[in-house]
Formats: C-alpha cells, sequence, structure tokens
C-alpha cells in the first residue's frame, strides 16, 4: 500500500467543518482473535491530540495487543484504526506515524547509543549533519549527553530505557505508544522516570499512549485513563474521575482497592439493595456507638487484621452485616505498636455519603 | 571422608579447574597439538632420491617444489576455489530454511525440519556419495528429468561440476544449524522496532538481521569451509580430478615421500588461518 501524501506537518489537523479537533488516536469497533481466544473485544476509543492516555488493566486484559495494532504489528480481525482521521488500519508499521518505546527496549545491540537514536533518521534518510544534530539533541532531554559512542550492552536498564525514549522521539511522531516502558526498572527509578515522562510529554508536545498495569503510574501521569478487562474497556476518564467515580465492580477494585458493599451489608448500611463502593481513606475508624452525622453511613464491626504499611496503617474491618471494609489511616499520632494492638477490637465505621459509589457488575 | 574431600575440592577453585581441564587438555596438547608439530617438522624433511629414505635435515625443498610444479598449484587452487563456491552455495541454501525454521514454523514444523535437516548425517557418508552418483551419472535421473524438459544430454557425473554439488548437499546441515541458532538468538522485538522506526523489510534485513546473524554465518562457513577442504573422498568418487587431500594420500602412500606430503598438508592449514583472521577482522568473533 502506497504511503499517502505526507500530512506530517500540518500539526493539529481539523475535521471540515474546523471545529473539534480529530482526535490523534480513533479505533471503531477494533476485534482482534487469535482462533478462539479473542484478546480485544470490539473496542471504541479516541485519543485526543497532545494527551497522555494511559491503557491500565491486568496482564491479558488486551491492552498491549490494542497498542500493537495502533503501532502496526497486529492487523485487527475487525474494525479500524485512524490516526488523525487517516485510516491506517491496512497499513505496515513503517508507514505509520507512530513510534514505540518497547517493553524489553529492543535496543539494537551491534549498533552504539548513537546509531540507535539516529536509526529512524537515517533509514529516512535525513542528512547527516540533520542526523547527527538530532541525535544529540535527543540524547540531551533524555540526559545522556555523551553517551553517543557507548554499546546497549555497557548501560544500566534506567539508560537504555531513555535511549529507547530518544530513539522513539528523535523521529518526532505525532503519536508515541510505550508498552510498559517502566516494568523492568526498580521501584526507585520507576518514580524518577515517572516524573521524567511526564515532564519530557509536556515538553514535546506529542500524543503518548502509554500502557501499564500499575494504577499509581496511570494515576500520576495521564491526562485520562482508560481501564482495560477481558478485552474491553470498563471505563475512560480523567484519573481522579476513575478513581473516586468508578463505573464497575472491576475498576473499583483494580484501580486502588475494592471495597465492596453487597447483599446484606449494603442493605443495611445503605438502606437498598445494590452494590457500592467507598475508598478506603475515606472511612473514619469511630468506637461503637458513636453517632453519624445526616449525611453519613455508619456501618458496625470488629478489626479482623491490622497491616503496618509505614505511613499509613490498613484496617481489615469485618463488618456485623457481612463482608468486609479496608480503611487506611495515616499513621499521624499512632505509632506501630499502637497500630497492630487496635487488632480484635469493635469499632464503628464512618464515611460521608457523597463518597459511597454505586457501581455495575461489569 | 569422602565428604571431606568433596569439601576440599569445593573450596579450592583451582583444584576444581585442574580436574576439569587436565582430560581435555592432555589429549589436546599431546594428540592434536603433538601430531599438528610433527606435521610441521615434517615437512621441512625430505626424501633422499636414491635411498628413499627420510633424511632429517630441514630443507625448503617440497615447498619449492610445490610452489614452482604447476600441477600442485592446479590442485591447491581447484580445493580452494571448490572449498569456497559450496560455502557460498550452502549459505545460499541454509539461509532461508534456517530463517523459515527460526521465524515462522510452528514448533512441530521445526521439530519435523530439524530432523529431515539431521537425518542425511545418521546414514554414511560414503552411502549419500553413491546416491548422488546415480542421480547425476548418465541414464540418471537429473539426465532423466531434463530430457523431458527438451535439454537432453546431461551427466554431471564423472565432472568437476559434481564435486561442489556433492560437497554443498552433505555439509548443508553444518550451514543450517549455526545459522538458525544465531537467527532464533534475535528477539523479535528488534524486528519491529526496526520497521517501527521506518525502515522496510529490506532495510531491516540489511541493518538488524543481517549484522547479528553474521557472526552464525561465519561459524557454519567454517564447518563447511574447512570440511571441503580436508575432504579427499568425494572428489575421487564423483570426478576424475584431484584435491589436496588425494595428493597427500598419495605421497605418502603410494610413493612414501612424507615429508612432501606434510608440505602439502600444510596449506589448508594455512588457507585457513587466513580464512580465521580474516573472519575476525570483519568481526565475526566479537561477540564471543
Amino acid at each position: 500500500m502506497p504511503i499517502a501524501p505526507a500530512d506530517h506537518e500540518d500539526v493539529r489537523a481539523r475535521d471540515p467543518a474546523g471545529s473539534a479537533p480529530v482526535a490523534a488516536v480513533r479505533l471503531e469497533g477494533l476485534v482482534k482473535r487469535y482462533g478462539d481466544v479473542t484478546a480485544v473485544e470490539r473496542i471504541d476509543l479516541e485519543i485526543r491530540e497532545g494527551e497522555f492516555f494511559s491503557m491500565l488493566g491486568p496482564s491479558g486484559s488486551g491492552k498491549t495487543t490494542t497498542l500493537r495494532m495502533i503501532a502496526g504489528f497486529e492487523a485487527p480481525t475487525e474494525g479500524r484504526v485512524l490516526l488523525h482521521g487517516q485510516d491506517v488500519t491496512g497499513r505496515a508499521p513503517f508507514e505509520r506515524d507512530v513510534n514505540t518505546v518497547f517493553q524489553d527496549y529492543a535496543l539494537f545491540p551491534h549498533m552504539t547509543v548513537g546509531e540507535n537514536v539516529g536509526y529512524g533518521l537515517l533509514v529516512r534518510k535525513v542528512p547527516k549533519d540533520d542526523r547527527q544534530r538530532r541525535v544529540a539533541d535527543a540524547l540531551r532531554m533524555v540526559r545522556l549527553e555523551g553517551y553517543e559512542r557507548r554499546k546497549p550492552g555497557q548501560l544500566s536498564g534506567g539508560q537504555r530505557q531513555r535511549v529507547a525514549l530518544a530513539r522513539a522521539l528523535v523521529n518526532r511522531p505525532r503519536v508515541l505508544l510505550l508498552d510498559e516502558p517502566l516494568g523492568a526498572l526498580d521501584l526507585k527509578l520507576r518514580e524518577e522516570m515517572q516524573i521524567e515522562l511526564h515532564q519530557i510529554q509536556h515538553q514535546v508536545g506529542i500524543t503518548f499512549v502509554y500502557v501499564t498495569h500499575d494504577q499509581d503510574e496511570a494515576l500520576t501521569m495521564s491526562d485520562r485513563i482508560a481501564v482495560f478487562n477481558q478485552g474491553r474497556i470498563e471505563q475512560v476518564g480523567a484519573p481522579a474521575e476513575v478513581y473516586e467515580r468508578p463505573a464497575t465492580r472491576f475498576v473499583a477494585g483494580f484501580v486502588g482497592t475494592s471495597n465492596l458493599l453487597t447483599g446484606s451489608a449494603a442493605e443495611a448500611v445503605v438502606g437498598r439493595a445494590g452494590m457500592f463502593t467507598v475508598r478506603p481513606e475515606k472511612i473514619r475508624l469511630e468506637d461503637p456507638g458513636s453517632t453519624a452525622a445526616d449525611d453519613e453511613y455508619a456501618a458496625d464491626g470488629t478489626i479482623a487484621s491490622v497491616v503496618y504499611l509505614g505511613s499509613d496503617t490498613r484496617y481489615h474491618v469485618a463488618l456485623a452485616a457481612g463482608g468486609e471494609l479496608v480503611v487506611t489511616q495515616q499513621n499521624l499520632t499512632t505509632s506501630s505498636t499502637e497500630a497492630l494492638e487496635q487488632q480484635g477490637r469493635a469499632v464503628r465505621l464512618v464515611w460521608k455519603r457523597q463518597h459511597t459509589r454505586e457501581v455495575a457488575e461489569a | 571422608m569422602r565428604g571431606r574431600l568433596l569439601a576440599f575440592i569445593y573450596r579450592h577453585r583451582s583444584l576444581q579447574l585442574l580436574l576439569l581441564l587436565v582430560p581435555p587438555a592432555g589429549w589436546f596438547g599431546v594428540v592434536y597439538l603433538g601430531s599438528l608439530a610433527v606435521l610441521f617438522v615434517a615437512a621441512f624433511w625430505s626424501l633422499d632420491p636414491l635411498t628413499s629414505a627420510i633424511r632429517h635435515e630441514l630443507t625448503l625443498r617440497n615447498f619449492q617444489q610445490l610452489v614452482t610444479d604447476g600441477v600442485y598449484r592446479v590442485v591447491a587452487l581447484r580445493t580452494i576455489g571448490i572449498a569456497a563456491i559450496v560455502t557460498v552455495t550452502d549459505v545460499l541454501l541454509a539461509f532461508p530454511l534456517a530463517y523459515y525454521m527460526a521465524r515462522y514454523a510452528r514448533p512441530r514444523t521445526r521439530a519435523i525440519l530439524f530432523v529431515l535437516v539431521l537425518l542425511p548425517l545418521w546414514s554414511s557418508y560414503l552411502v549419500r556419495v553413491y546416491a548422488w552418483r546415480v542421480i547425476l551419472a548418465q541414464g540418471g535421473p537429473l539426465e532423466w528429468g531434463l530430457a523431458q524438459v527438451g535439454i537432453p544430454g546431461v551427466a554431471i557425473y564423472p565432472s568437476d561440476l559434481a564435486i561442489p554439488i556433492v560437497f554443498s548437499y552433505i555439509w548443508l546441515p553444518y550451514m543450517i544449524l549455526p545459522i538458525y541458532a544465531g537467527l532464533e538468538r534475535i528477539p523479535g522485538s528488534l524486528l519491529e522496532a526496526s520497521g517501527d522506526l521506518g525502515a522496510r523489510p529490506g532495510t531491516t534485513f540489511r541493518r538488524v538481521v543481517l549484522p547479528l546473524v553474521f557472526p552464525a554465518v561465519v561459524a557454519g562457513s567454517i564447518f563447511t569451509f574447512s570440511l571441503t577442504l580436508g575432504d579427499y573422498i568425494t572428489p575421487v568418487l564423483v570426478s576424475n580430478s584431484q584435491f589436496i587431500g588425494n595428493v597427500v594420500f598419495d605421497s605418502q602412500g603410494v610413493a612414501g615421500n612424507v615429508p612432501f606430503a606434510a608440505a602439502f598438508a600444510m596449506v589448508p592449514v594455512l588457507v585457513m588461518a587466513l580464512y580465521l583472521i580474516v573472519a575476525r577482522r570483519l568481526g565475526a568473533f566479537d561477540a564471543l
């Protein structure tokens, strides 16, 4: 298939009416099946120009397969992929204006760092002077100046990760796809890179599509999140929205701690049947018999177990009406011994009604 | 007592290495390097023309004869030339098959192909060469087949052309296996990354696959090249021409001229040494 005329430079393409901006990525009824196994089950999604968009979900939820269909490594069984309004479903990866940062970095081991970063420019026949300048710029952006001549084998995991990022960004793609890029790094480095990635995204203004199974990562970095489960998207929204107003039981459980009131507990506490969720940090631990205000719910129970987490403590409370709720409290005044001594204590849990969300089963 | 001994060995790394390496080093040092040294020295001895006894004085006579006598030059060039042709042919035949096995074949197909590649190695070398003689001979399947499509009278056996054909077949597994192993070690994500960065399949092949698999190709070529260089059975069976090995065989057997045989046997050794040096220059062993 021939490459369409270069629309690379007409940034922020608009629709003919000239009003609403065209989505950077648009997925229409996307399905991917491998034989009998369905990896992606009819996904519709719009990713806006310039946003940091995360696809969050457990392994096997279809998020990586979706990313690979945007990149062009996998052909969808059904549906279309549009990049800036253009149907690219049938195009090969080298005909799409997107670049990917791979989970295993996929750096070419026989090339130096400079050659790796310059590879995309070389194969697109960018003149040498221009190439060298852009490679140097890209390496400066990821704070790896002077590493041009090293081989990937001589770098640490974090450095390789940055080379992979520079190698993708140097081509100035309109969309950057990142497949769990921080998965192989240790916690400390991961947190550093999260901040750095976020800054770089703001600096370059490229649309980032970020695949992760780490809810904290998605919540910290994203403008919007799509929560994937079993090949479907369960909810799309800003981090605060997804966290505070989960649409389904799965989202409530996967983003944050699953704190569900169902069946008899729901009727006893909320007053009607249904499935309700409340975030653990919204709940206060009170003495049994203490009164709740009019705009609050209350539930009696016993502290079944205590997990001391340093800055916080997590209490698992078995409810008298059945079920269990998790309560987290900052250790503002409590010491670890005090926290652990709470085990077995009878308590009353109190929280604002507005923090209770009714969720759908799926 | 036994436990104490094992513990003692466990604590002393050098002792472990000694136990590990003495048997192969002994074999290698005495049998292999020893015979090579004898060969090297014998090449500088000579045969008394009158008594046919070996004179143990160092002389360059044998080498002089090798260089000046046109017959030996032709034999040497034929041997090296055919070894090169066999190597190139095997690379061209082995690469697509190894690529298919490493990148496309499902595990089951791959297992079947492995067996098919290795199967010829289970049968006798001689049987395989004789089989080719039948195929290439006058009235054989090749001549018959070509005659059916209007090209009559092609009998390749016996001729010099039969030599590379048979060698290419016999040494093919030794080329397929290293190339397969080399290709299999290249992660698929590297090829995807190359395409993702804008490289068309041809460019990906040239800039990513080939450089990474080059050492494996060199490893295979060392097998095919050196095995052809040292062989003396196939040329006798499928042609009327001689290889270095045939001359060596005749010199020390029929003529009893061990010094000259040793001198001529030095030629493949030198060619291989040169070959390895060039391969090293090209970076084929950088990964070792």
